[in-house]
This record gives structure tokens, C-alpha cells and sequence, in this order.
């Protein structure tokens, strides 16, 4: 479907995509996870050829699309502040792309408009066609956005940012109707984030990147389970890098209990931990609650171990008080060896 | 006003901190209005004061008079001529800084400012260089029958190369405001540079540009340094408006004189009411 091989792309001396290799599967979900200036809009616009790539090809279908301009694609884009027309109704915005369709191409007036108010439909603002873009809310603009994206029938669909710009509630909500909207439209969609949860919540698979490439692609739950190098663990889950030593296939903390570990090799190690790894009890031990929170999730419980403090997971009944000493157990621990930059995502 | 009392109701409204106090707030204001009405009311009276003071007939009959609607004509025809190639010129060269990136961008950048810095009898007298008898291309031109200093021609290149900044310099800070990204979702939407010009930046910039030409338009006729070394100053043939007008007041025609100034500053009057009008309704 689309397939990305060494894409490069340089600004200035600065490489931004240094090497890319993607490869989506038709009906795909996916999501581009990274932090920002690892690269992952400028992926999206090669995409989209709204940049330019120095080398490297992308292939849409099985056709190169280096000689391709960005109109000739056919390829739905949402950018991520939306970029509405602004001197156009949300009727005209969704309307833009078949009115400006060669002549022969292009479907007639009564036409058009039946295919904008079910596209008002679909992106669930019937009626709003009439209003200007700075008269709708960020949520509304979005949709706009999506509908005129979608307007032109486009197989592929880019979303740079779709939820950045929105608050918290309207974001989860959202999300959702997107996830449903694309398996409902059999559409291959690509979208770029920054945010995990929205990554691991929604894609069928995740491209991480990081200066430039991607680091590994994967399901959410292989990426959970085997992240492919420090940077990547480091950087998803919530995990915190604690030092470790590994000693006959355990790792071993300064004021932890060890956990066994596999294949990695002896020596120096950072141990990526997590909320879920760790399990805290009340009674004797190295540890003492630094912190203890109630809200919707139920206790959010931090840890003083040693020198770092974790979060951990209380026992079941247990309701710590700050201060209270208490024993964590490691339930598990993505480690790998240390070297420079590791725990940088 | 007294800083001594802040906050007790009924007294003193508190300052703001950003506020001045009244005193200096009043004579800054006072000031402004003096100067405002010294160096730009005044004149602006003095002008019609001075066409009117025998009363209209002989204003109107200096308007008549044949050399005076030839003067007329010629600045409206230049204006007419220079206002539109401007209008083009100031929307590509817009368009190309604001919109793209290419080498060369920063000079043209300055290159665009370059009309305003120089003096307009330089910019003047570089068009008879090139143009004139003695120019570079003068005599090639002259061997294929054209005329273009003192003659129509050397009007309108001057007026153009004087007035090219205002439809650019309007154009440029709004466009750079409103970055590319509409033109690009008009591109992944399929449309090509002309529909993308025609549908989206147009009518971003429409109240701008209108804004622009309109000062284009009053500056094209009122251009005196440029235009004068052009013209020749052939009576009823290339004189424009404001060397018009200098004729008449060296020949101590004061009434015929300022009849015509008024005439140029009514038009000037008219152009800044209808951008204001215009900024209104943006």
C-alpha cells in the first residue's frame, strides 16, 4: 500500500528523515509516535509531497511518487492546525476539492451538495454547513477538516496532529468516532502524535521515530513487551531508567529486590520500570510512600527507593500513608545494556 | 487624580500601571493635535482657502482652461497605466517571498524597498540615462520610432518604478502571517497554482491588496520628483498634475494654481476615505 524505502530529507545541514523505511498494509491504522523534531511531520508531508526528500523513494500502490505532484495524489490530508479555508463556510470548505475537479471530472451542483451534507453527516455536524470556520469550535474545525479531507474520496489518509490542539475530554471522545470512522471507510490512515496513549490506544500498529528514523514498528503490545532498544522503553509506558547490575540472569538494584532477566548480556545495565512492574506492600522494607493519591483509577502510589523514586502498584486493600515504610517487589524489567544516550527517547 | 487615596471608593479611580498620569496624558494629546494641525490641517485649508479666494468662477474656469484638463487626462492615463502593472507586480513578488522559498529571496526583499530609499530624481534621472537621446537604449529605440523620455512612456516607467513598494509592502507582513498552510491543503485537495491563487490566496488578501493599490493609486498621481525630470515639461503634451501645478505658481497664476493642487488633494482626500471605508468593512 504504501511503502517508504531510505528516505532522506536534509534542512539546513540538519537531517530530518535519515533513512526511513515504512511499510503500511492496506486498511492499516497507524500511528507515528515520537517526540517532536524526530522527524515524524516531515515523514507525513513527504507523503503527502508537500517536501521534498532528498533520496530515497515512497511508492503508493506499488507506483514511485518522486515525479508526483502534491494534487495529483489523492491523498487525504488533515493538518494540524486544519488550515480551513477561512473566507469559506464549512459547506464550501468540504465542497473545495470536487468543485475544483477538471470539468469532465467533476460531479454537478445539485451533486455536490448531496455529497457535502452526507459527508456533514458522517463527521456528525449536519446543518453547520453555512458557518465560517471561526465561528465552530476546535473539535467542529477538526471534523471540518476531516470531512473536506475526505471529500475527494482519497484511499490514503495523513493526520498530522488530530488531536493536539483539542482539550482532554473532546480529544478522548474524539479518538474514538476517528478509530470507528476509518474501519467504517476501509481507509489506510497514517497519523502523527505525540502522545502514547493515543498511539497505543488507537493503532493497529506504532512507528516510533527518533531523529529521523524509525526505530521500530510495531503492534502496541509487542512494542509494550519487547521495546527494540533503551530509547524506545525509556520512552513509552511511563517507565523510569533505574541502574542496574546484571549478575546470573538477574538484574540487581541498589535498593530493590533483583528480578530475573534474560539475554542480556553481564554488566553495568539500565532497568526501564514501570507502574504495572511494581507491586508495593505495606510492612518492613527499603522502601518508603513518598506519595499517595486517590482519583478515578483508584491509588496512584510513589515510592521512595534508595535515591528514584517510582510509582508502583499498592496491594490489593492496602491504603498507603506518606511515610509508611513498605517492601516493592520487581514483577518484571526491560533491561539493556548501558551506554551513552540510553533512556533518551 | 491623587495617588493618595487608592482604592477608597467614591474618591480616585486607582491608576492602571500601565498609565500615565493625566497631566502628561493631556499634553501628549495637545501636542498632537498642534502638530497634526500645523503641518497637515492647515496646509491642506491654506490649498483650498487659497483656489477659492476670488471665489469659485475663476477656480473653476482655472480647471477649464485647456493645458489644465490635458494635465488631468495624462495623470489619470499614467495612473491608469501604472497602477495595474503595479498591482501584478506587487502580488507575484508578494506571492513568491511570502509563499516560497528560492535563493535570492532576501534581495528581493530589499530590492522591493529600494523605490522608497532612493531620492525620485535619481529615479528620474536613471530613465533618461538609459532612455534618453544620449542613453544606452535611447538611440536603438529612437532608429524604431519610439519616444520614451519626454513622452508618455518615460511617465508611466517612472510612476511605476516610484510606486512599485506599496502593493508589495502592504501584501507581504499579511501573507507571511497567514502562512501556506491553506495553499497546501488546497494542493492535497488537487488544486494547481492558479486555482490555489484564484480560490484561496486571493481572497485572503483582498482587502490588503485594494488597500495597497489605492495608495499606489494616490502616490501615481501625485508623483513630482521622478516624473519631472521625465516629462520634458511640454505643456498640454507631458505635464502631469503636480508639474502642472508648479507651472502656474512659477508664472504667478496663484488661484489657477492652487485650483489644480486642490483638485490632486481632493483626489488624494477621496483615496484615503475609501480605504478607510474599505478597512472598515474588513
Amino acid at each position: 500500500m504504501i511503502e517508504v524505502t531510505g528516505l532522506h530529507l536534509r534542512y539546513g545541514g540538519v537531517a530530518a528523515l535519515d533513512g526511513v523505511e515504512l511499510a503500511l498494509r492496506p486498511g492499516e491504522f497507524v500511528a507515528l509516535l515520537g517526540a517532536s523534531g524526530s522527524g515524524k511531520t516531515t515523514l507525513l508531508r513527504s507523503l503527502a509531497g508537500l517536501e521534498f526528500p532528498d533520496a530515497g523513494q515512497v511508492r503508493i500502490d506499488g507506483r514511485d511518487m518522486a515525479q508526483v505532484p502534491a494534487r495529483e495524489r489523492g491523498i487525504g490530508f488533515v493538518f494540524q492546525n486544519y488550515a480551513l479555508f477561512r473566507h469559506m463556510t464549512v459547506f464550501e470548505n468540504i465542497a473545495f476539492g470536487l468543485r475544483i475537479k477538471p470539468r469532465r471530472l467533476r460531479p454537478g451542483r445539485a451533486e455536490i451538495g448531496r455529497r457535502v451534507e452526507e459527508l456533514l453527516a458522517l463527521v456528525r455536524l449536519p446543518g453547520m454547513g453555512g458557518r465560517y470556520p471561526d465561528q465552530l469550535s476546535g473539535g467542529q474545525r477538526q471534523r471540518v477538516a476531516l470531512a473536506r479531507a475526505l471529500a475527494i474520496e482519497p484511499r490514503v489518509l495523513l493526520l498530522d496532529e488530530p488531536f493536539g490542539a483539542l482539550d482532554a475530554k473532546v480529544r478522548k471522545e474524539l479518538r474514538h468516532w476517528l478509530r470507528g470512522l476509518h474501519d467504517r471507510l476501509g481507509l489506510t490512515s497514517l497519523f502523527v502524535t505525540h502522545d502514547q496513549d493515543e498511539a497505543l490506544e488507537l493503532a493497529d500498529r506504532v512507528a516510533v521515530m527518533r531523529d529521523g528514523r524509525v526505530v521500530q514498528f510495531d503492534t502496541p503490545e509487542a512494542l509494550l513487551a519487547a521495546p527494540a532498544d533503551a530509547g524506545v522503553a525509556g520512552f513509552l509506558g511511563d517507565a523510569v531508567p533505574v541502574e542496574c547490575e546484571v549478575r546470573g540472569g538477574q538484574a540487581w538494584f541498589a535498593a530493590l529486590p533483583p528480578v530475573a532477566v534474560e539475554g542480556v548480556a553481564e554488566g553495568k545495565g539500565i532497568a526501564f520500570l514501570r507502574p504495572v512492574d511494581l507491586l508495593a506492600e505495606p510492612g518492613a522494607g527499603e522502601a518508603r510512600v513518598a506519595a499517595a493519591r486517590r482519583d478515578g483509577r483508584g491509588v496512584r502510589l510513589t515510592v521512595e527507593a534508595g535515591e528514584v523514586l517510582l510509582e508502583a502498584v499498592p496491594s490489593p486493600g492496602w491504603v498507603p500513608q506518606r511515610g509508611e515504610a513498605c517492601r516493592v517487589t520487581v514483577v518484571a524489567a526491560r533491561v539493556f545494556p548501558r551506554q551513552d544516550g540510553a533512556g533518551r527517547a | 487624580m491623587s495617588a493618595s487615596a487608592p482604592g477608597r471608593p467614591g474618591v480616585a479611580r486607582p491608576r492602571r500601571p500601565t498609565e500615565d498620569p493625566a497631566w502628561l496624558r493631556w499634553a501628549l494629546c495637545l501636542l498632537a493635535v498642534v502638530l497634526l494641525g500645523m503641518f497637515l490641517l492647515l496646509p491642506l485649508v491654506a490649498v483650498f482657502a487659497e483656489a477659492l479666494r476670488r471665489g469659485v468662477g475663476p477656480a473653476v474656469a482655472a480647471l477649464g482652461d485647456p493645458d489644465a484638463l490635458a494635465a488631468v487626462r495624462l495623470t489619470l492615463l499614467v495612473a491608469a497605466i501604472a497602477v495595474p502593472v503595479n498591482l501584478v507586480g506587487g502580488v507575484a513578488a508578494a506571492w513568491a517571498i511570502a509563499k516560497f522559498d528560492f535563493p535570492g529571496k532576501r534581495v528581493l526583499t530589499v530590492l522591493i524597498e529600494l523605490p522608497f530609499s532612493v531620492s525620485p530624481v535619481i529615479s528620474g534621472l536613471v530613465y533618461v540615462l538609459v532612455f534618453g537621446a544620449q542613453g544606452w537604449l535611447g538611440p536603438w529605440l529612437e532608429e524604431r520610432g519610439v519616444q520614451v523620455v519626454f513622452a508618455l512612456p518615460g511617465l508611466v516607467l517612472a510612476t511605476i518604478f516610484v510606486t512599485f513598494p506599496f502593493v508589495a509592502r502592504t501584501l507581504i507582513p499579511l501573507m507571511q502571517d497567514q502562512g501556506r498552510t491553506e495553499e497546501e491543503a488546497a494542493a492535497t485537495l488537487g488544486a494547481n497554482g492558479w486555482q490555489m491563487f484564484r480560490h484561496v490566496t486571493l481572497p485572503n488578501i483582498r482587502w490588503a491588496l485594494l488597500s495597497g493599490v489605492l495608495l499606489c493609486n494616490a502616490r501615481a498621481m501625485g508623483e513630482f520628483g521622478a516624473v519631472s525630470v521625465v516629462s520634458g515639461h511640454v505643456r498640454g503634451e507631458t505635464n502631469t498634475m503636480p508639474l502642472h501645478v508648479e507651472i502656474l505658481y512659477n508664472e504667478y497664476q496663484f488661484v489657477a494654481a492652487f485650483a489644480v493642487a486642490g483638485l490632486l488633494a481632493l483626489l488624494a482626500l477621496v483615496t484615503l476615505a475609501a480605504k478607510a471605508v474599505l478597512e472598515r468593512a474588513e
